[in-house]
């Protein structure tokens, strides 16, 4: 150990070859502010200086996309004149510090980046993944992340319809806390991120900025944690890193935004996200190809004795940073007035300055004082755009043969089928009810079913008859043994919820979550990813229209399993009529729809399944996957109940997609929802019992000669498996076990488990 | 045709799911801001739900002095129908308009879910169109929502056929399932769970329509 103090650029998060490349951008030595802009902006959250040469390969076009990756949320067009925008975000590493706080300021940042684009957020969806929940530690994580996202979704007047709740292990020292926002625009309301028009004003609506959520995006989530028990041990050193919400502040935000933009009174606007100011200021600047001469003393403090690099890089929650006429100052004023919004000038568009060989580039210049010392002067492209690209490593893992050599499919263990199914049932209610999931009166189906469906509607949009839907999902088991193969069936498995609503996939936004970069194995995981990912979207005509990368979720040298998480958006044409849901009625045939074999020489293939995890069985292989086997059967299922939506009688009473726990896990869930029985024939043992592949679904019928008759035309396998009927759920010789005991084991898991100590 | 004012305090939310349903029984919502001291030209006046003033302190204990109120205090007085929904009801017991208070649930969690009420009485503006003993799927959304009172108010409330709505099964803690409550008069309600969201079966519920149709002056309930 040396006392020697630790270089600056390295305390900012900067590497000495980053230090060079800024003072070849500069051509000079760079000052302490300058320093600390570089740094949250070169950081791997605000950059993607690991993933972007790999997120070029993601497809992102298509005839309805009206924004792709790269703005605040992407959008698309929906019909009727209405844009719906999407966006998905990570706020894993403050939530793993200071769950509740660390939650709270994921959902409020995911919704500026909906409205900086003129959207009215209509709805929030929260994948969450912690570990097991025999540890006290966990219980706590749990419980604070679930009232962060509660405490602020329903004060900020969000409904949050969905998400996902993972357990496992790998999770223990690194929880995830992803969340998407979705919202809906008049098409002619989009607005973006750009300064332009030289004496226009940079106006800062909202907070006062603080101390709090300093190097949030540099220190704290581009650098994994140091010790095995991930912040545990650091809870103290790092906390000052994580934001500070106030969900009130941010709802005023939202109104003012919006009213701001219906009356045309700004030019840009955007968000302070990571890396705050600097962040806005210097991306709208380099989008407008303009200068941007800044007062830091013009910026409204929480505290006294701020230096300008800390005002500068303050993550402090719900700002805005609109670029506006001078004319309309007056205007901007009274309106935020109204709301109790602050809005301050803070600096000035400029023209770019023009170098010797006559290129022009727009500055960002930091001043005390309108027209005083400059404290730092930057490029605002080098900040915004220039960071180094890393081409870094790539390595399949060493130990990965070895893995997938240890197949839990064929080693079927003595033990009792029945309670090895109910011991997979697991309710998330307890999570969702604590969430208005309601609000705005568009909610046709809510949490906990495969999608949830919203009405197309809410203040100043255009009438419509249609609906969205909303799907995030992620199995990050598949992906631990192929990514590729993993994430191309989990974009299917989105796309398969989608259809249980009667949805047509029209984009997918991801988040990446991966461990640490700087581990070859991480990238090889990563791109793996992506290239599936690729390959499933291109398979099934979805486009890319946004995403997220979190990297150095590792802790003690340990990284995550691959965590892709992709929420898929949908539309339905007309939605008149609710989807049939999980309740079969009493007399129904139920049949599965789909392949029922996984087409690999594996027709059942248990690695990587709940069943095999549970098991302590996390190795063997999941074989290869094509989307395109399963493309007919998910647009099959999408036509048939898009049409019950529209208003039509059908013979279909139930539908449900077959996915994690595999098709006796989904059969035990629709038993436990509707409070019906069924018997169906024996299933072909444990691999047929629980084996996850995507593109199956249970529907109930009340005909089944005419839909498997309709499934044929469409060239999608049929196959009867029972009928409704009884208060047992029997499957064959297999089990025979009371609805109720289903229903009850479903019911209290979740909560049985969060109680034990 | 009847006007029926939505009072919006800074942080309500369901000020427009109030207009719409109001709207979707031809009735026409007027949004009155909270720095109003003026009612307007209305017949009733709706205080929403969401989290006005940020809901701190406890709710509704700053919005009972934001200025609309005192216009909503003589409206009362003057016999004009209020309704406060969920925040709103807290905000019109935080008032003095509405006895009793609310508290936070008894797991003290926030509860999003649908809740069965039982008809108490008939005699508010908001049950005039429902019958006693009738079951209504409406579906509750708070985190504070359990109604208490002390001996005395409880009396007066049983005394004055105050009690408008209970729970079928109690979700919150509520004194006596208590759901909803009136003032002596019939003429000032608030209830914790939202009508406003039970206007139509394609989102669950269409039983909200007996309450608000009431509300807003019409004769019968009009089908979703």
């Amino acid at each position: 150990m040396s006392d020697a103090p630790e270089p600056l650029h390295r305390a900012l998060g900067l590497t000495d070859s980053e230090l060079e490349d800024i003072r070849s951008v500069l051509q000079r030595e760079p000052n302490h502010v300058e320093l600390a802009l570089y740094g949250v902006m070169w950081s791997e959250h605000c950059s993607y200086k690991s993933s972007r040469v790999h997120l070029k390969r993601l497809p992102s076009k298509g005839d309805h996309v009206l924004v792709g990756p790269g703005e605040g949320a992407g959008v698309i067009d929906a019909g009727d004149g209405i844009g719906v925008a999407i966006r998905i975000e990570s706020h894993n590493h403050p939530s793993a510090i200071e769950p509740y706080q660390g939650a709270a300021t994921g959902v409020g940042g995911i919704l500026r980046d909906v409205f900086s684009m003129g959207a009215r957020p209509l709805a929030v969806m929260d994948p969450l993944f912690f570990g097991e929940l025999n540890d006290a530690r966990q219980r706590w994580l749990v419980e604070g992340v679930v009232s962060g996202v509660s405490g602020y979704g329903n004060s900020v007047g969000v409904p949050t319809i969905g998400g996902e709740l993972t357990f496992d292990e790998c999770y223990a020292s690194n929880p995830l806390v992803n969340v998407l926002a979705v919202g809906a625009l008049p098409a002619d309301r989009l607005v973006l991120g750009v300064a332009s028009g030289v004496g226009n004003l940079a106006v800062l609506l909202g907070s006062r900025t603080g101390r709090d959520g300093i190097g949030g995006v540099s220190v704290l989530a581009s650098a994994g944690f140091d010790g095995a028990d991930g912040a545990a041990s650091l809870d103290d050193a790092k906390r000052p890193s994580v934001q500070v919400g106030d969900p009130y502040e941010e709802k005023r935000l939202i109104e003012a935004c919006l009213e701001l933009l219906d009356a045309k009174l700004v030019v840009g606007i955007q968000d302070l996200g990571g890396a705050g100011i600097v962040c806005a200021l210097s991306e709208t600047a380099a989008k407008g190809g303009v200068g941007l001469d800044v007062d830091v003393t013009a910026i409204p403090l929480r505290e006294e004795g701020m230096a300008p690099w800390e005002i500068m890089t303050s993550e402090s929650q719900e700002r805005m940073l609109a670029i506006i006429t001078p004319e309309n100052w007056d205007a901007v004023a009274a309106l935020c007035a109204k709301w109790e919004v602050r809005a301050t000038v803070v600096g000035h568009v400029v023209d770019p300055d023009v170098r010797e060989d006559g290129s022009t580039v727009g500055m960002l210049r930091v001043r005390q004082g309108f027209g005083g010392p400059v404290v730092a002067e930057v490029p605002a492209k080098s900040l915004a755009d220039e960071a180094p690209l890393y081409h870094r490593p790539l390595a399949r893992p060493a130990n990965l043969d070895e893995i997938l050599a240890d197949d839990p499919t064929h080693t079927e263990p003595e033990g009792n089928l029945e309670a090895e199914l109910l011991e997979l049932l697991i309710d998330p209610a307890w999570v969702y009810r604590q969430y208005d999931s309601q609000l705005f009166l568009n909610t046709v189906v809510g949490p906990g079913r495969d999608a949830a469906l919203l009405r197309l509607a809410g203040p100043g949009l255009p009438r419509s008859q249609r609906g969205i839907a909303v799907s995030t999902d992620s199995n990050p088991r598949w992906c631990a043994l192929d990514p590729r193969v993993g994430t191309a069936m989990t974009v299917a498995e989105s796309a398969a919820n989608l259809a249980c609503v009667g949805a047509t996939a029209k984009a997918l936004v991801n988040c990446l979550n991966f461990g640490n970069p700087t581990h070859p194995e991480v990238m090889w995981q990563l791109s793996e990813s992506v290239d599936g990912m690729a390959e499933a979207c291109l398979a099934l005509g979805i486009p890319v229209v946004g995403g997220n990368v979190s990297l150095y979720n590792e802790s003690g040298g340990n990284d995550i399993d691959p965590t892709p998480v992709v929420g898929l958006l949908g539309v339905v044409d007309a939605l008149v009529s609710p989807p049939p849901g999980w309740n079969w009625r009493d007399g129904d045939s139920v049949v599965l729809l789909g392949h029922r074999e996984s087409g690999n020489d594996e027709p059942f293939p248990l690695a990587g399944s709940r069943w095999a995890t549970k098991r302590g069985r996390r190795g063997g292989s999941i074989g290869s996957f094509d989307a395109g086997r399963v493309r007919e059967t998910i647009a099959f299922v999408a036509g048939e109940v898009a049409a019950l939506c529209a208003g039509e009688t059908t013979d279909i009473t139930a539908v449900h997609d077959v996915s994690g726990g595999g098709l006796a896990t989904a059969l035990a869930e629709m038993v436990a929802v509707s409070g019906l029985g069924i018997t169906t024939s024996d299933l072909a043992g444990r691999g047929e019992f629980f084996a996850e592949f995507p593109g199956r679904f249970i529907v109930g019928t009340s005909d089944v000669d005419a839909l498997c008759a309709r499934a044929a035309a469409a060239n999608v396998p049929c196959t009867l498996l029972g009928r409704v009927g009884g208060d047992q759920l029997v499957i064959g010789e297999q089990v025979a076990v009371s609805t109720a005991t289903v229903a009850n084991q479903r019911r209290n898991a979740l909560e049985d488990q969060l109680n034990a100590n | 045709m009847s006007r029926i004012g939505v009072v919006v305090f800074p942080g309500s939310n369901c000020e427009y799911d109030a207009a719409n349903a109001v709207a979707d029984l031809g009735a026409t919502p007027v949004f009155i801001w909270h720095s109003a001291d003026d009612l307007g030209d209305v017949d009733g006046v709706i205080l929403p739900g969401g989290f006005a003033h940020g809901d701190y302190l406890r709710p509704g204990a700053l919005a009972r002095f934001s200025p609309v109120m005192d216009a909503v205090q003589r409206f009362a007085a003057d016999g004009g129908a209020v309704l406060g929904i969920c925040n709103g009801f807290q905000v019109l017991t935080e008032a003095g308009l509405l006895p009793g208070a609310l508290q936070k649930n008894r797991g003290l969690t926030f509860l999003c879910q649908p809740s069965t009420l039982v008809v108490a009485s008939t005699r508010s503006v908001l049950t005039r169109n429902a019958e006693v003993g009738q079951h209504l799927s409406v579906p509750i959304n708070h985190f504070s929502g359990s109604y208490t009172c002390d001996d005395a108010t409880y009396n007066e409330l049983v005394a004055n056929d105050q009690i408008v709505l209970r729970y079928l099964d109690n979700p919150n803690g509520s004194r006596d399932n208590i759901a909803g409550v009136s003032n002596v008069a019939g003429n000032v309600v608030g209830l914790m769970p939202h009508p406003e969201r039970a206007m139509s079966t394609l989102l669950g519920s269409a039983d909200g329509r007996v309450l608000l149709s009431g509300f807003v002056g019409l004769s019968a309930s009009v089908s979703a």
